[in-house]
């Protein structure tokens, strides 16, 4: 690099810059903070969507599937599945996902399995509300189709 | 080697190859279940390789930077290691807690794990990445802890280089931002946006501190150039790195929740984080051009010259491909994103750990220029067998990646086919991608086996045969 541009000088610009955008990067979260209860409408949030998150979790479903498109790619994304699969009724999707849960895994040949994981009545019924409440997210539009 | 203390970072360096393989393995069985869902079904279900490939590959990275750290802070700061005593007493803490999740995560199901390690207490698990227990993740803040206390100790008494300052201001942002691991709120929102400063902030954020700095370090050490220029140089890509990265972080904010303004914001600035990556393709060709020195161990310049492209092919230009808003509107959490993924850790991350082994290991082997011709040989034919086999697995993904959004996204709702039908139809791509992946291991063989070939012989001449750029 040229000789009037000194170490001070790189140096300055490491220390100022990082500092000035780990700034903006605060501010920045602090007003994503305050706008997003208005797009995730956690008002809705019930105990067992908060249940429905747990199960989630300590099933590990993010290691196979996507959940607004982050996680594993192995198996279909599930913040739309209630539109997918339930047509966006309620009734309809629970009855679904009961059935899906307790046929699991589908003695298909060759085709990606899904364990049986000895789920309750109750943690399916969760998990259906968790997937419920994070399909009316206001995710940008995202996924492009029902597909996912 | 100047100080006795800097031999700590031997058994780190053996450690981190050891977990590589078990990586590399399970990799490849899961590359088997994507073509075969039967495969080892029920014994170690997709999720469960996946957990041990991830978790395997973060736990070995950090050995490496560990290993690297104990090997170049003593050196930099001209003092010796504040505690080696703690340093040697932390490799067994870590390897120990590794191994134990590990096998946890193998050997019962993961909810039963979750309820042996009392999750319920402060839920942390069954997020992608940080899927450890809670009692693991406190094991690795306190190694990180007591691993940053060493580093920062020595250089608190020693000399202050950049390469230290900087390499201190990673690791400290490396613990610091593992913190947020902790954080799960019941708002899956709120829990997505600090998850990403764990996983963003580290590859994409402190790390790349650390990558540089370790590779400065090498490079002075192999080329003999003035340590003024290559500290600018320094100075200049990190600077980069962060002011784009940061809220660079803004590119994984489009689709999960966060306001409209990030499309913008994550699209601009992500445009500029191929820049310090390709500023660091520049410097390192330029700084072994102008070597004052030829080191006989020739393997560790490729190994550094090749950290830089392959870093720029995988974090740059791969990242770049879809990172605007647009476009990733159709590629968000497709195989695409596993494409960028697989060239990007390896490109960077991998390959700074083994350029720091290539040049620190023959040393503490007592082979201060290198080890033998015939060593050398082996490795700079293991570094091309496994550059070349994962820009090949990279290929194949990019164009799983870009048939399955063809099939599945690109149409509309009534005609696009849904995700199963798709994976099925990719299958083809994905045995390419297991081969490639089976190439890969042979690579990885080889280098293991250049650990154990010609200790007898000497280095001579500079080789012709190993290609030093």
């Amino acid at each position: 690099m040229a000789d009037h541009f000194t170490k001070g000088m790189a140096r300055n610009i490491y220390y100022g810059g990082s500092f000035s955008v780990f700034l903006l990067l605060l501010g920045l979260t602090y007003n994503t903070m305050l706008e997003l209860p208005k797009r995730d409408h956690r008002e809705n949030i019930t105990a067992a969507v908060i249940m429905g998150k747990r199960v989630w979790e300590n099933n590990d479903c993010i290691g196979c599937h996507s959940l607004m498109g982050e996680g594993a790619y192995y198996a279909p994304e599930l913040a739309n599945v209630f539109d997918r699969r339930g047509g966006g009724d309620v009734v309809a999707f629970k009855g679904f996902m009961q059935g899906w849960m307790a046929a699991q895994p589908i003695p298909a040949t060759a085709r990606r399995k899904m364990p049986q994981f000895n789920l309750s009545p109750e943690e399916v019924d969760a998990v259906a509300e968790f997937l419920i409440w994070t399909s009316r997210i206001n995710d940008n539009g995202w996924p492009p189709n029902i597909e996912g | 080697m100047k100080f006795k203390s800097q031999r700590v970072a031997k058994p780190y360096f053996i450690v981190a190859i050891a977990l590589f393989a078990g990586q590399v393995l399970f990799g490849l069985l899961m590359g088997m279940q994507y073509i075969n869902g039967d495969f080892l079904f029920p014994e170690i279900p997709f999720n469960v390789a996946r957990m041990v490939h991830t978790n395997l590959l973060i736990v070995w990275l950090l050995f490496g930077f560990m290993g690297a750290s104990y090997y170049l802070v003593p050196e930099e700061s001209d003092i010796e290691l504040h505690s080696p005593l703690l340093a040697r007493v932390m490799l067994w803490v870590f390897t120990a807690a590794g191994v134990a999740t590990i096998l946890g995560y193998l050997l019962v199901p993961y909810a039963k794990l979750a309820e042996l390690t009392h999750n319920e207490l402060l839920p942390t698990m069954g997020r992608e990445f940080l899927e450890q227990p809670t009692i693991t993740k406190i094991g690795i803040v306190i190694v990180c802890l007591s691993f940053v206390y060493n580093i920062g100790m020595t250089i608190l008494k020693g000399r202050k280089t950049v390469i230290n300052m900087i390499l201190i201001t990673g690791l400290i942002g490396l613990a610091v931002f593992f913190l947020f691991s902790f954080y799960n709120p019941v708002i899956l929102t709120v829990d997505k946006f600090f998850w990403w400063w764990v996983v963003h902030l580290w590859v994409e954020g402190v790390w790349e501190l650390i990558l540089a700095a370790i590779l400065a370090f090498v490079l002075i050490k192999v080329t003999g150039v003035d340590r003024e220029i290559i500290e600018k140089w320094l100075y200049v890509i990190v600077a980069m790195a962060l002011i784009s990265g940061l809220i660079g972080m803004g590119h994984h904010y489009f689709w999960i929740g966060p306001g409209k303004y990030w499309l913008w914001l994550g699209s601009v600035f992500s445009v500029l984080e191929p820049l310090p990556f390709f500023m660091m393709v520049v410097f390192a060709f330029k700084m072994v051009k102008q070597r004052r020195h030829q080191h006989q161990n020739q393997i560790a310049t490729t190994w550094a010259l090749g950290t830089a492209v392959m870093s720029f092919l995988g974090a740059g230009v791969w990242g770049f491909l879809h990172t605007l808003a647009p476009i990733n509107y159709y590629t968000h959490g497709s195989q695409i994103t596993a494409a960028h993924g697989h060239l990007a850790f390896f490109g960077a991350y991998v390959m700074v750990v083994l350029t720091i082994i290539s040049y620190a290991m023959p040393i503490m082997r007592g082979r201060p220029q290198g080890n033998s011709i015939i060593a050398q040989r082996l490795e700079t034919a293991a570094f091309w067998v496994m550059c070349l086999s994962m820009f090949g697995i990279t290929l194949a993904l990019t164009v799983a990646g870009a048939w399955q959004i063809a099939l599945q996204r690109l149409p509309d709702a009534g005609e696009a086919l849904g995700f199963i039908s798709t994976q099925e139809k990719i299958v083809p791509v994905y045995w390419v991608r297991e081969f490639l992946g089976g190439v890969f291991f042979i690579g990885l063989l080889i280098y293991i086996s250049s650990f154990f070939v010609g200790e007898t012989d000497r280095v001579a001449e500079p080789d012709p045969l190993i290609l030093t750029g």
